[in-house]
């Protein structure tokens, strides 16, 4: 086991070197130049840009500045944003948390409905439930997320005023952060309430990222639940005399989940990606916003550093959900 | 009534009673957008300055409430020299800089802290003046103040004197603005003694009507009233900036009850706001220009009768109707009409395809083919630049020009709009910085802001014209100044370098028991004077 940890983490190096080159590049390449966007309508004469390009380094050729980059990076100085001239690491830890509690969250409501509701569609294969079922899949699957977060907005605060419009927590609690996670900090605040509050405002903003991956998660376990119910060890199962319950919670299910690990790790990415529409939407202060709005400004040090930090944390996912898979089926370990 | 209600009720009278005393009136502000940081002098985004400069600090002479007229700030009066070449100010005594956890001020404000506020930007040898890795001073460059303010004395604790390079009519606006603000010497003494220089930025002191309390990036800004503030203080207790990026997300959580007052409202949702009984709605003139900008360095845009011709076959009230949506007047002078010295005397050219046509044909152009620029983002004098673009390319086929509509990226357009030979008019506006007509027409339209880089899109270089602007520049007296303006504004209607487009105004929803609030023709979001009624 300790050997498969080993040559995975081995893999990481290589991809990540990868990743910094894409991350740097990937900035560069898009028209549009910093200085330039921070003088805006005003114009800026040749001589000032100059002047500006100089002093953040943006007249040097492009291996020198990459190579500073990845310098600096093994010194773990990650570089400051143009914009708020604060280092990059502080501001992804002080948003990193908002998001991970908003994805962690969404991913639970889509595994915890997604699975069952696969697994009972496979069952029941070509009934109503199926139909339906699936049909909603297909349509959260395809649903335009800023569409969809505003209708929840106006249905649910608006007309309803069952839930909060937006943000993390009412503005009337105030405590200082301790974990940055707010459900973890309201209830170490002690203030009455302030837990409920939280929770309320994470509602909406969890169901709208947690949509295509659920719809994903159940459209995957109905397809795996149904190839692996075929199998002769689920008929020989059967020909046993086992509970139906144990057939397809033990026999079933547990060879099913491969797959379905899979595709809950390559969610991260999918969540990371609608990360950034529902916080904008929400006003959620996580690192989706932060990376638009760099992007937008062309904060050179916040996108690169930024998308490597977000890589890391993705790779990192799917390295705990390689190992997962030596814990669901012992094959993958020995090998 | 039974036991129960009485009880609830005798319940209800002391919960209120208790609470009532210590009620804090709390206002919440839906704003757009993140503050760069709490510095106001090496930014330049008015969402910044909503959040730094104008609750927090304040300058040696302010922008009176509402208006764009200055009045004393931390300078109680000063006095100019014959030559206006020299500004003595007499600060205010008394007035108390905020304390925070890591710093309570020994003494009051004084002549050091107007110094040092401007010495750290203008001064590369000021151990300041690079506190923050990559910092620059874009506003105190732009205003040119490095080669304006030749020297700066502390007469006394309580005088300061500016020597000026030369006569600058708009210096007293210049310094009303948020790049001027006053920071606590003592407090960057402080922070420099601890190696804590960046909490200048990040915990800032100022002696504006709100202490800052805390951020919480891009969630959450909180400040207290400054129950010490010199001037009248707040009559709320609590300010809190709800950081909301989405127009719509705004609206619902004014109508919510979770915000108090919102920026920027989306076109479309202003009849719905007006119709809400809870909302109302406050209107005023923007502080700005939305234009084209021909290239008269370019034939055949290089002669002012095809220029003119073109302007006449542009339907203004078309654009004011389909892009602004009625939230605008079409624009005949470069200057907005709430700025002094507007000349309204001027007459627009009239909208007659007929006539533009003819004219066209006697200058000799035909077959005409010319590209408009269109801006990829939105601004407040330019909601829809490309369907302003869609509307002139409609208006000008009438006259026999064929359009070409271009657009490149925000910094790319900025860029390359700047070039000189560029080929094609450009859509674009500006937005007043100080309320001066110096800060349009020089800006703008000035000889000295022509070439690449510069902010005169239309290349346009005419020496009367620039040297009314600059006669004005150095003219103390607003009369004098006023008739140059005018004057200058006349040359320009009969050069036409630009199609001037729209005014756009500016919308403010709030909730219907905000009082007191009052919109800043600058665009600024100030709630010093706000109160929050029953």
């Amino acid at each position: 086991m300790l050997r498969f940890i080993l040559s995975k983490l081995l893999y990481l190096i290589p991809t990540f070197l990868g990743i910094t080159m894409i991350a740097f590049g990937f900035v560069r390449v898009l028209p549009g130049d910093p200085v330039l966007l921070m003088a805006g309508e005003r114009g800026i004469t040749p001589e000032r840009h100059a002047e500006l390009s100089h002093q953040l380094g943006f007249d040097r050729p492009i291996w020198e500045q990459y190579l500073d980059f990845l310098g600096r990076l093994l010194q773990g100085d990650l570089g400051n944003s143009l914009v708020t001239k604060k280092p990059v690491l502080t501001e992804f830890l002080a948003l990193f948390p908002a998001t991970i509690e908003l994805g962690l969250v969404a991913i639970v409501i889509a595994t915890m409905v997604g699975i069952p509701v696969g697994v009972i569609a496979a069952i029941k294969r070509g009934s109503w439930f199926d139909q339906v079922s699936m049909t909603a899949a297909l349509v959260g699957f395809s649903m335009p997320i800023f569409w969809w977060g505003l209708l929840l907005i106006i249905l649910f605060s608006g007309i309803l005023q069952w839930t909060p419009v937006s943000g993390r927590i009412s503005l009337l609690y105030y405590f200082p952060q301790v974990t940055g996670f707010m459900l973890i900090d309201s209830l170490l605040s002690g203030q009455k309430g302030a837990f409920l509050s939280a929770l309320s405002h994470l509602i909406l903003p969890s169901v709208v990222l947690a949509t295509i991956p659920l719809a994903v998660i159940a459209r995957q376990t109905r397809s795996a639940m149904l190839e692996v119910m075929g199998e002769d060890y689920v008929r020989t199962a059967r020909a046993k005399g086992l509970p139906s319950s144990r057939v397809v919670g033990v026999h079933a299910l547990r060879n099913a989940m491969i797959p379905v690990v899979t595709t809950i790790g390559l969610q991260i990415g999918v969540l990371m990606a609608g990360a950034i529409l529902t916080e904008t939407i929400f006003s959620w202060p996580g690192i989706g916003k932060w990376m638009i709005d760099s992007i937008s400004r062309r904060d050179y040090p916040v996108v690169q550093s930024g998308l490597l930090l977000i890589a890391g944390v993705v790779m990192l996912v799917n390295l705990a959900v390689d190992l997962t898979y030596g814990l669901i089926n012992p094959r993958i370990r020995h090998k | 009534m039974n036991a129960f209600s009485r009880g609830l009720l005798a319940a209800s009278v002391l919960a209120l009673g208790a609470a009532a005393p210590a009620m804090a009136k709390t206002f919440v502000y839906c704003s757009e957008g993140s503050p760069e940081g709490f510095d106001p002098v090496p930014y330049t985004a008015g969402t910044t300055f909503d959040a730094s400069a104008h609750p927090i600090y304040n300058r040696l002479v302010e922008f009176k409430k509402g208006t764009t007229e200055v009045e004393p700030g931390l300078a109680e009066s000063w006095e100019v020299s014959e030559d206006g070449l020299e500004y003595t100010f007499h600060l205010r005594k008394g007035v108390k800089f905020h304390s925070n956890e890591k710093f309570t001020p020994t003494r009051d404000f004084n002549a050091d802290d107007v110094i040092f506020s401007y010495d750290r930007q203008g001064n590369a040898e000021n151990p300041w003046h690079q506190y923050l890795a990559g910092i620059s001073y874009e506003y105190y460059s732009a205003m040119e103040m490095a080669s304006l303010i030749s020297s700066m004395e502390k007469i006394d604790d309580y005088t300061v004197k500016f020597t000026l390079s030369r006569p600058e009519a708009p210096f007293m606006a210049n310094i009303a603005m948020p790049f001027a603000s006053i920071v606590s010497k003592e407090y960057a003494d402080t922070l420099e003694a601890a190696g804590t220089r960046e909490d200048l930025n990040n915990l800032p002191i100022g002696t504006g009507p709100f202490k800052f309390v805390a951020y919480q990036k891009d969630a959450v800004i909180r400040y207290q009233k400054n129950a010490d503030y010199w001037g009248t203080a707040p009559m709320i207790d609590d300010l809190v900036f709800a950081i909301t990026p989405d127009a719509a997300v705004r609206l619902q959580k004014l109508k919510a009850g979770e915000c108090h007052l919102m920026p920027y409202p989306a076109p479309a949702d202003l009849e719905a706001i007006k119709a809400d009984p809870n909302l109302k709605l406050d209107e005023q003139a923007g502080l700005n220009v939305g234009y084209l900008a021909y290239n008269t360095t370019v034939a055949p845009f290089d002669n002012p009768k095809v220029r003119k011709a073109l302007n006449m076959a542009i339907n203004k009230g078309a654009i004011v109707d389909a892009v602004f949506q009625g939230a605008a007047v079409a624009a005949k002078n470069p200057i907005p009409p709430t700025m002094w010295s507007y000349n309204d005397a001027i007459q627009d050219d009239p909208y007659d395809p007929e006539a533009a046509k003819a004219m066209l044909e006697a200058e000799g152009v035909s077959d005409l083919s010319m590209k408009i620029w269109a801006m990829p983002v939105q601004r407040p004098y330019m909601p829809n630049a490309r369907r302003t673009a869609e509307l002139m390319q409609e208006d000008f086929a009438k006259v026999g020009v064929n359009v070409e509509i271009v657009s490149y990226e925000w910094g790319e357009y900025l860029k390359k709009s700047t070039e000189v030979n560029r080929d094609g008019a450009v859509i674009l506006g500006w937005t007043g910085d100080n309320g001066d007509p110096d800060n349009f027409l020089a800006v703008l339209l000035s000889c000295a802001a022509a070439g690449e880089g510069g902010s005169n899109r239309a290349q346009w270089c005419n020496e009367d014209f620039s040297a009314l602007i600059s006669q004005a520049k150095q003219t103390s007296d607003p009369a004098e100044r006023t008739r140059l303006y005018e004057e200058a504004q006349v040359i320009f209607k009969d050069q036409a370098p630009w199609a001037t487009i729209a005014h756009s105004t500016q919308y403010v929803p709030m909730a219907k028991n905000v009082e007191g609030f009052m919109m800043s023709p600058l665009g600024d979001f100030t709630f010093e004077t706000v109160d929050l009624v029953e």
